[in-house]
């Protein structure tokens, strides 16, 4: 964003911002939290594109019954790396990158804790991401496994799966060094004043979601460890010819996989939570209850892991263990949707792109909450589980909840961050088209997978087409709305309206309140002082 | 199970929130297969239940945040109120969904019980995952003994667009497995390779199949005909392309079944000796 580069200004008169370099090397090298987090959104961008074509291709591939375009061997590394780069490459580092430019600025602070470590956390991602692309290319090509990697089907993978495992540690050690900095930065340099229970909640939820990735990284990184051993230097993990239980690598990942949920949805809801009430003009309903909901989510989200495992066979108690722990979530999320909606509740709503997108989430993200509950009910998911029931579903999370909420950061947060106001019309047109091709996408997902149709498959009965001709449209539809996007972000940078200190009227945070649109490369070099 | 007057309301309502598509999806799925099993009956009013729950919190949320867009609006002139807390209003959407969630548990534990009882079956059968098939020994009960391979039986050509697909496309196999109407059969599943899962939706069965392991589930088919599914969990390049198909079948009809398959089998078997006979001579 290089409007950020100009504007910042050399008038700041330290001399050189940007460590003695410029051009590539000052993107390299910088420690500057506001470049970083520049840098996490375009990467997160441009591997949501990635991610994006592979999703066209297997809907390509799904328009009709039959095997059209490519092999079933391909669609399988499609649908895996799809999966492993919208989670890991697109939604979660889009997040890191809000927490970049916004926590230091809503706190207070000059920058993050550890400048350093949060250059060296961004930089593993560009690796990362080429290894996964780079799977593709060495012999067997990238593994088609699921993003989900379960054994034993790893140990039949080339050399493409080796990549991904390495892929994975770096992942998740960017992830690991980010959330480092995150909470260590929050717990430390908030301004005289700012005491936690006066953070925006968009601190709060990135707080608690530091320490998820904290806890929840390693165990993904020891599962795909073990994979590797099983798979070259003959451990047996996950072999029963060894003593080993293919389904301890279930168990190990999804204790890593339910937090990382809210690993994704979290930050979400901080989102949310700072757009709502700038846009209803009046203050978060619930603040303090909106805290423990979001801690009661995240403790609750280590002791459901299994309910991702209800057909592997497992005893009738740790069955009905799993769905009462589960079937729970849904009391401190429902307290969250109803904060958000007493939050609008005679406000004085006005409805900018940033509000449509959050007003989009919230509706979307209860839908994808109401067919969570179907789900966590063990009786009826033996009958879901792998179908595109629970693809609509987590689609519904991620998409309508992740990435809808992304959009409305990213509309709400440009102004300040460019200093220029985005096309408001053409912000509306994206919001809207979204809207339409997502629940064209997946909305009838719903229905085949309570059909029976199977997810991850490349070709289908006869009885799908319909449904699948719609989702196939859909996605082509939202695919291209994407590039829209792309297109109001590039004009808002390069010619879009000067924006004032505070475009939006009922914005309340730090960075609205006591810095100048766009912030000065270096803010809060002295703490502001808080009423 | 919930009772039968929230049965009903429940069919009524999904029968009426869904008049609008019935239109548009007159020939098109869209709920879970008719069920065939007991347990199926269950899931299926099950989910039904938890609609029509679903559906009410539903209107009830988005007709309070719809409400507000419409007349809370700026535009109209509508000045904010500043009120941000209630501890009243906060314990009771508190305290009212948990009560909710016990109301859904309650009938889903009965349901999840019954699925895990497997005993006392009159008929036991082995269900072996492979790359891309599956192995079925019938192991107790009438028709020990018996084995086969069951494979996908569409041709090639219709998969690659060469020939018109068939009804069934990508759900017929070989050899289906036959089991007797009425009658608990359970399902023993493992696998040689990689992990399957084996499925039938109109019975609500599915079981993953875990090399090295042994699982079970089971079912009770409650009317005769043709079930089809699919196997559940990735496995491999065919995938889609390992069908599951059961015959459920009249007692008399299953034990004319089983004698054929014993015939066969034995000469089979006696051809293998006389083969093995000669070319030891």
């Amino acid at each position: 964003m290089s409007a950020v580069v100009d504007t910042h200004g050399h008038a700041h008169g330290h001399g050189d911002h940007h460590g003695g370099y410029s051009g590539i090397m000052r993107w390299i090298t910088t420690t500057n939290h506001k470049d970083i987090g520049t840098m996490y959104l375009w990467f997160s961008f441009a591997m949501f594109m990635v991610g994006g074509v592979m999703a066209m291709v297997i809907r390509a591939e799904l328009f009709e019954p039959g095997l059209q375009i490519v092999d079933p061997d391909f669609f399988n590394q499609m649908t895996t790396m799809h999966g492993l780069i919208m989670v890991f490459g697109a939604i979660m580092p889009a997040f890191v990158g809000f927490a970049n430019w916004l926590i230091p600025m809503q706190i207070g602070a000059p920058d993050m804790a550890f400048a350093r470590m949060n250059n060296w956390s961004f930089w593993l991602l560009p690796f990362a991401g080429s290894l996964l692309i780079i799977s593709f290319f060495v012999p067997g090509g990238a593994p088609g496994v699921g993003w989900t990697m379960y054994a034993p089907l790893t140990v039949q993978m080339g050399m493409g799966m080796d990549l991904t495992i390495f892929a994975v540690h770096l992942l998740g050690m960017s992830s690991i060094m980010g959330s480092i900095n995150i909470v260590t930065t929050i717990l430390n340099m908030r301004a005289p004043g700012m005491t936690l229970m006066r953070m925006p909640l968009f601190c709060w939820t990135w707080l608690i979601t530091g320490y998820l990735l904290i806890a929840a990284m390693p165990v993904l990184a020891g599962a795909v460890t073990m994979t590797l051993t099983d798979r070259h230097f003959g451990t047996t993990f996950f072999n029963a010819a060894g003593g080993g239980d293919p389904v301890l690598y279930q168990h190990i990942f999804w204790f890593f996989g339910h937090p990382e949920v809210y690993i994704i949805a979290l930050p979400a809801f901080g989102v949310i939570s700072q757009v709502i009430p700038a846009f209803s003009r009046k203050p978060l309903f619930g603040y303090a209850s909106m805290v423990y909901a979001t801690s009661a989510i995240a403790i609750l989200s280590f002791i459901v892991w299994a309910h991702h495992m209800y057909t592997v066979g497992m005893p009738v108690t740790a069955q009905l263990f799993f769905m009462y722990a589960t079937t729970l979530i849904a009391v401190p999320t429902g307290v969250k949707v109803f904060n958000w909606v007493a939050t609008m509740w005679k406000g004085s709503l006005s409805f900018e792109t940033p509000m449509l997108f959050a007003i989009g989430f919230l509706f979307l993200f209860t839908m994808g909450g109401f067919s969570g509950l179907v789900l966590s009910l063990a009786a009826v998911d033996i009958q879901l589980q792998d179908t595109y029931y629970v693809v609509a579903h987590f689609h519904y999370v991620m998409v309508a909840g992740a990435l809808f909420s992304a959009f409305a950061g990213i509309y709400f947060w440009l102004p300040k961050w460019t200093g220029r106001m985005y096309n408001e019309t053409l912000g509306k047109w994206h919001f809207w088209l979204s809207m339409i091709f997502f629940n064209m996408i997946f909305f009838v997902q719903h229905f085949l997978g309570l059909a029976g149709m199977p997810r991850r498959i490349p070709d289908y009965p006869l009885m799908f087409e319909t449904w699948n001709k719609i989702s196939s449209i859909g996605a082509f539809g939202f695919g291209l709305t994407q590039l829209l996007f792309l297109y109001i972000v590039v004009k808002c940078i390069t010619s879009g309206e000067k924006a004032p200190d505070k475009p939006w009227e009922g914005a309340d945070s730090l960075e609205w309140t006591h810095l100048p649109t766009p912030p000065p490369y270096h803010s809060f070099e002295t703490p502001p002082v808080l009423k | 199970m919930p009772s039968k007057s929230l049965h009903h309301a429940a069919r009524w309502a999904a029968a009426a929130l869904l008049a609008a598509f019935s239109s548009l999806a007159h020939a098109l799925e869209w709920n879970l297969q008719p069920p065939a099993s007991p347990i199926a009956a269950d899931v299926h009013g099950l989910h039904e239940y938890v609609m029509v729950l679903v559906i009410v919190i539903f209107v009830g949320v988005f007709g309070v945040m719809f409400w507000s867009v419409y007349a809370h609006r700026k535009s109209k002139g509508h000045k904010a109120a500043q009120f941000h807390e209630n501890t009243t209003v906060e314990m009771l959407w508190t305290v009212i969904p948990f009560i909710i969630l016990i109301f859904v548990a309650w009938p889903a534990t009965k349901t999840v019980i019954a699925q895990k009882d497997t005993s006392n079956a009159d008929i036991t059968v082995k269900a072996t995952g492979m790359q891309w098939k599956w192995g079925y020994d019938y192991v107790k009960g009438e028709g020990e003994g018996i084995s086969f391979v069951s494979q996908l039986a569409t041709p090639r050509d219709q998969i690659e667009g060469r020939a018109i697909k068939d009804e069934h496309y990508l759900l017929e196999v070989d050899h289906p497995l036959v089991v007797p109407v009425g009658k608990k059969v359970r399902i023993l599943t493992t696998a040689v390779d990689v992990v399957h899962s084996w499925w039938m939706p109109a019975f609500a069965v599915k079981q993953d199949a875990i090399p090295g392991f042994i699982r079970d589930t089971w079912f009770k088919a409650t009317k005769t005909g043709t079930f089809r599914g699919q196997c559940a969990e990735l496995c491999g390049k065919d995938h889609g392309f390992m069908p599951i198909v059961v015959k459920v079948v009249p007692e008399p009809e299953y034990s004319a079944w089983v004698a054929q398959q014993k015939k066969r089998q034995a000469a089979a078997g006696a051809s293998v000796q006389t083969a093995a006979a000669v070319s030891s001579k």
